[in-house]
């Protein structure tokens, strides 16, 4: 068990990277900006020559930039590898899918793990508080440095639809198509109440030493551990959990009459929690969830969420899921009212599971038709009958 | 909501949905209320050039249309109309919905405010059959065009063309066109405010406007 942590470098990660922002820096909504910033990132196809093939694919909270190619950290299969690839709903024999590492993350982009060029010791809490604009005003960053001017689609589910409904609201006229899943115009008093036990359950970790565990040689496995159980559980959904695990016993056939893992559920979250500390940093957990809790595209347009979308061009697919209890259909369902005021053009579609929030990274072949049937159609009005 | 009316041959659109085509004009905007699967949104935006959108109450619906390509939402023509911006749409579509909506008038009144016209179809409990089936029979009409019973139609609101008039004529609605399908769905050749109509139309569509 390794406890300590090493600052990141976008060199050592092993995805495409670039840093920006040099003479140019980047604005921030705290006030605050970023002179230079780094942005790490995987791309998968081809750019076409008219370079308006691109779908921009934007993570969540806890994701990263390897969406269809093995974590270079856990091994594991990217976390969208079954819709990207060829004749896949994100078909890379069609599409230049981009997808960042967001600003504030711990996978090669500028957060509070990299080392502030200015000191020469890592950000930890000196790097400023980021919001979800300010991840898609990094974006736009790169996507400028490619040579992108419009983007086909911008995808994402949870805190990745959050990015491609601001995209939307930014950027109208680089956005064709905007596809946010599981995911909403603004974050639930619930949900920013679950993000505040993580955020307090790693500032009680003595090992956080104040957010500067990195110079101290520590790291607050306990505290992530317990921020990632609390919040893998909004994930899921009663039915799911009840459907895997019931009330079984681990390896065990009655109680210890102690408070070790008895029940399956208790281990498997253990689980959850300690593999989760191996490939996330506890700082960029903060300030990623921080960037959700102050997201409401609403605010920004005094309070009529529909002013963020006036006369948009932007065809939207708004994906729900019926278990989904975190995002929930709701929430989906009032952003589609108001682009609907907004005369937009969109389309809505909730997919009947029990698989909870975490059902957009599942095999739900439902939501798969639905995102190649959506994506279908916009290409078919964005290059008409033909292929691109 | 399921269409009262019965499909023709496989593939061949119901010939109610194509006279309800006809009174669209090419490329305008359409929002086509209760949608189903999406035939006449389809059909509207390949042959007429339409920028096409739909509402749709079953879930399944929604998701055939959309995983078709058309923009399609889930929603309920009862409470998700006001949220459309006045004059939105040049053409309002609901086909065969209206007697199944909790409040027919507000629906209606929704549709022109939305849309400059509303083509509206509805079927008619004025029909010789209808009239028969209560008469003689003391019960609920259940034939080919109205194929539930009264325990599982979706139709709470019925009507007659005679009673869809008067509406139209409390809420100052223009009707600018009206055809009356005989029992084949062919158009009945007779003046669409009259006594026959009511008597030998099975069903009825309207292109309407306010006055």
């Amino acid at each position: 068990m390794d406890n300590t942590v090493q600052p990141v470098d976008a060199e050592t990660i092993g995805s495409e990277w670039v840093r920006l922002g040099h003479d140019d820096p980047l604005p921030l909504d705290s006030g605050e900006e970023l002179s230079p910033f780094t942005v790490a990132y995987r791309t998968y196809g081809n750019l076409n020559e008219a370079r308006d093939n691109a779908i921009l694919l934007c993570h969540a909270l806890t994701g990263d930039q390897f969406a269809a190619d093995p974590s270079p950290v856990t091994g594991k299969a990217g976390w969208w590898q079954m819709l990207i690839g060829p004749g896949r709903p994100l078909d890379t024999d069609r599409f230049f899918i981009i997808c960042p590492n967001v600003l504030g993350g711990c996978m090669g982009s500028s957060g509070p793990a990299e080392v502030n060029p200015e000191t020469g010791r890592p950000w930890a809490l000196t790097f400023p508080v980021i919001t979800i604009g300010d991840m898609v005003r990094a974006q736009a960053r790169l996507l400028d440095h490619l040579g992108i001017d419009q983007l086909f689609a911008v995808v994402g589910g949870s805190m990745g639809g959050m990015q491609a409904l601001q995209w939307a609201s930014d950027y109208p006229e680089r956005v064709f198509a905007s596809v946010p899943i599981a995911a909403a115009a603004r974050h639930s008093a619930q949900n920013i109440a679950f993000h505040e036990v993580g955020r307090q359950a790693i500032m009680a970790d003595p090992d956080w030493c104040g957010g500067n565990y990195i110079m101290q040689g520590t790291k607050p496995r306990r505290g992530l551990a317990v921020a990632r159980m609390a919040a893998h559980i909004t994930y899921l959904s009663e039915a799911a959990l009840h459907r895997k695990f019931g009330r079984n016993l681990q390896n065990r056939s009655e109680f210890t009459y102690g408070f070790d893992a008895d029940f399956q559920v208790e281990s498997y979250l253990r689980h959850q929690g300690s593999s989760f500390v191996d490939r996330f940093d506890a700082n960029a957990y903060l300030y990623i969830t921080r960037a959700m809790d102050y997201f409401d595209l609403a605010q920004d347009h005094g309070g009529v969420l529909a002013r963020a979308f006036a006369d948009t061009p932007v065809r939207f697919c708004v994906i729900s899921f019926s278990s989904d209890w975190l995002f929930p259909t709701a929430e989906s369902r009032r952003l589609v009212h108001a682009l609907n005021a907004a005369a937009a053009n969109v389309s809505f579609v909730e997919v009947e599971t029990d698989k909870g929030h975490d059902a957009f990274l599942l095999d739900e072949p439902e939501f798969h038709d639905t995102l190649v049937g959506f994506l279908e159609g916009a290409a078919e009005h964005r290059w008409g009958g033909g292929a691109s | 909501m399921t269409p009262q009316a019965p499909f023709l041959d496989d593939g061949v659109m119901r010939y109610d949905l194509r006279l309800t085509a006809d009174m669209v004009t090419p490329g305008s905007r359409v929002l086509d209320v209760g949608c189903g699967d999406g035939d006449l949104l389809a059909y509207l935006q390949r042959e007429k050039g339409v920028d096409g959108r739909g509402i749709e109450l079953s879930m399944a619906g929604v998701r055939t249309c959309v995983s078709n390509g058309l923009s399609v939402i889930q929603g309920d023509a009862d409470t998700d109309l006001k949220d459309y911006p006045t004059g939105a749409f040049d053409y309002a579509i609901l086909s065969q919905t209206l007697p199944a909506t909790h409040h027919p008038r507000e629906v209606l009144q929704q549709l022109l405010r939305i849309g400059r016209w509303a083509v509206v179809s509805i079927p008619n409990f004025g029909h010789w059959k209808v009239r028969l089936s209560l008469a003689l029979q003391g019960e609920m009409p259940v034939n080919e065009f109205l194929t539930d019973a009264w325990w599982e139609t979706a139709n709470i609101h019925y009507c007659t063309l005679r009673d869809f008039h008067h509406l139209c004529d409390l809420l100052d609605i223009r009707v600018e066109q009206g055809l009356v399908l005989n029992s084949r769905g062919r158009a009945l050749r007779v003046p669409p405010r009259g006594s026959l109509a009511n008597l030998m139309g099975q069903q009825a569509i309207f292109l309407l406007r306010r006055s």
